[in-house]
């Protein structure tokens, strides 16, 4: 059995008995679907327990960081379902919104597991509160045009690109599962903005401006990307998390790349210590309005199953 | 959106040796028809490669020559290499 299938799922199960439905849409050896096959479990064969020497709170609220950023990121790049400008950008979005929502799944689990109070993934998602929730500003403000998600998506993989790729030498090894599996994802993310950015930045006069537009009102987020709670501090210096504050410089490098290929001015920067109020928890109203679209389903009909 | 030119989508899926035709798009050039065939013909993890072509790019047989192209070839079956039998482990036959 190859690694890709060590994990049991439902129609491998099936498959083993004899005249199942599922074996005669399967030419090969493979009990899937004949078409689209060979899923992969990300953990498979991965060690689940706390590394020796990590304190299990802090991993905790790491894997709570890096998971809400997915699931707020995600978020935002659903709620464009239905107003993207054309088809085709509505489903890239959707696509990249569900690669999010699969990393937060996956951190959010980790940081239940870690934590050790009996929450699962849904009740962190659901359940909590904004301010227990410790994502980065960046991904909670509101949507604007197409400029703005472009400008925004840009920064965001670009700088979770650099974060997970230092990730995946982590010494926690699920952390480490879940940045190798997220590198693929994101540096697609980061190359369809990328194009994008560039499309419009070097377009016609009007693009230009809305993209210009779009990345203004987007940079004053950047900063707190780098600045460095105290939770990332203690495990970057356990080789468990990446230093924020080291990823400047790639991210930087990318983006430069981008705006010169665009035409693009990048827009000042406000100098001066930057607080990582986001992952202390500190948000704005964004968030609350977007938590209660979230959660209202799950707080309507609590522990319902669908 | 319909002004923009129509390109062909073939997917090359994981077993399979050859790519196959799963469809059609509109896309401003050859990058972005790629992505969106990407993004909208290998989200069931169906494909390995995949090859774009506009669709002004292929020739193609019409309907009315379909006798004079294919008739000719109905009665041949001596073409056919049907009197040998086939190694059983001969792939792809």
């Amino acid at each position: 059995m190859s690694p890709e299938r060590a994990t049991e799922h439902p129609a491998a199960a099936a498959a083993a008995e004899p005249g199942n439905a599922y074996e005669a849409l399967n030419e090969g050896d493979d009990p899937r679907w004949a078409y689209g096959t060979g899923f992969a479990d990300p953990l498979a064969g991965v060690d689940t327990r706390v590394p020796s020497g990590v304190d299990a709170a802090d991993l905790a609220g790491y894997c709570l960081m890096l998971g809400d950023d997915a699931l707020v990121m995600s978020h935002r790049l659903q709620e464009w379902c239905t107003r993207a400008p054309e088809l085709e950008e509505e489903v890239a979005l959707a696509n990249i919104a569900l690669d999010l929502l699969g990393q937060a799944r996956l951190l959010l689990s980790r940081a239940g597991a870690a934590e050790g109070a009996g929450r699962d993934e849904d009740a962190l998602a659901y359940l909590r509160d904004p301010g227990g929730f410790r994502n980065v500003r960046l991904v909670e403000a509101e949507n604007g045009d197409f400029g703005h998600a472009m400008a925004r998506l840009l920064v965001f993989a670009a700088w979770r690109l650099a974060l997970l790729d230092r990730l995946a030498g982590s010494r926690d090894p699920v952390l480490a599962a879940v940045a190798a599996k997220g590198v693929k994802e994101v540096a697609y993310h980061r190359d369809y903005a990328a194009g994008w950015v560039v499309r419009l930045g070097d377009g016609t006069a009007y693009s230009r401006e809305r993209m210009a537009a779009g990345l203004a009102a987007v940079w004053p987020l950047v900063p707190e990307l780098f600045a460095r709670h105290e939770v990332e501090a203690r495990l970057a210096a356990a080789g468990v998390a990446a230093d924020p504050a080291g990823l400047r410089a790639e991210f930087d490098q990318v983006l430069d790349q981008v705006l010169t290929a665009a035409t693009l001015a990048r827009p000042p920067e406000r100098p001066g210590p930057v607080r990582a109020a986001g992952r202390a928890g500190e948000h704005t109203p964004a968030l609350a309005t977007l938590l209660a679209e979230l959660q209202s389903v799950a707080r309507a009909h609590p522990g319902a199953a669908w | 959106m319909t002004d923009l030119p129509l390109y062909e989508v073939f997917v090359r899926s994981k077993r399979g040796l050859n790519h196959v035709h799963v469809g059609s798009l509109r896309a401003a050039d050859d990058e972005t028809a790629l992505r969106h065939a990407r993004d909208l013909y290998t989200r069931r993890n169906e494909g390995v490669s995949i090859w774009v072509v506009r669709s002004d790019h292929i020739a193609a047989t019409s309907p009315d020559e379909k006798d004079p192209f294919f008739a000719p070839s109905a009665d041949k079956v001596y073409r056919h290499p049907t009197f040998y039998a086939i190694p059983g482990d001969v792939p792809h036959m």
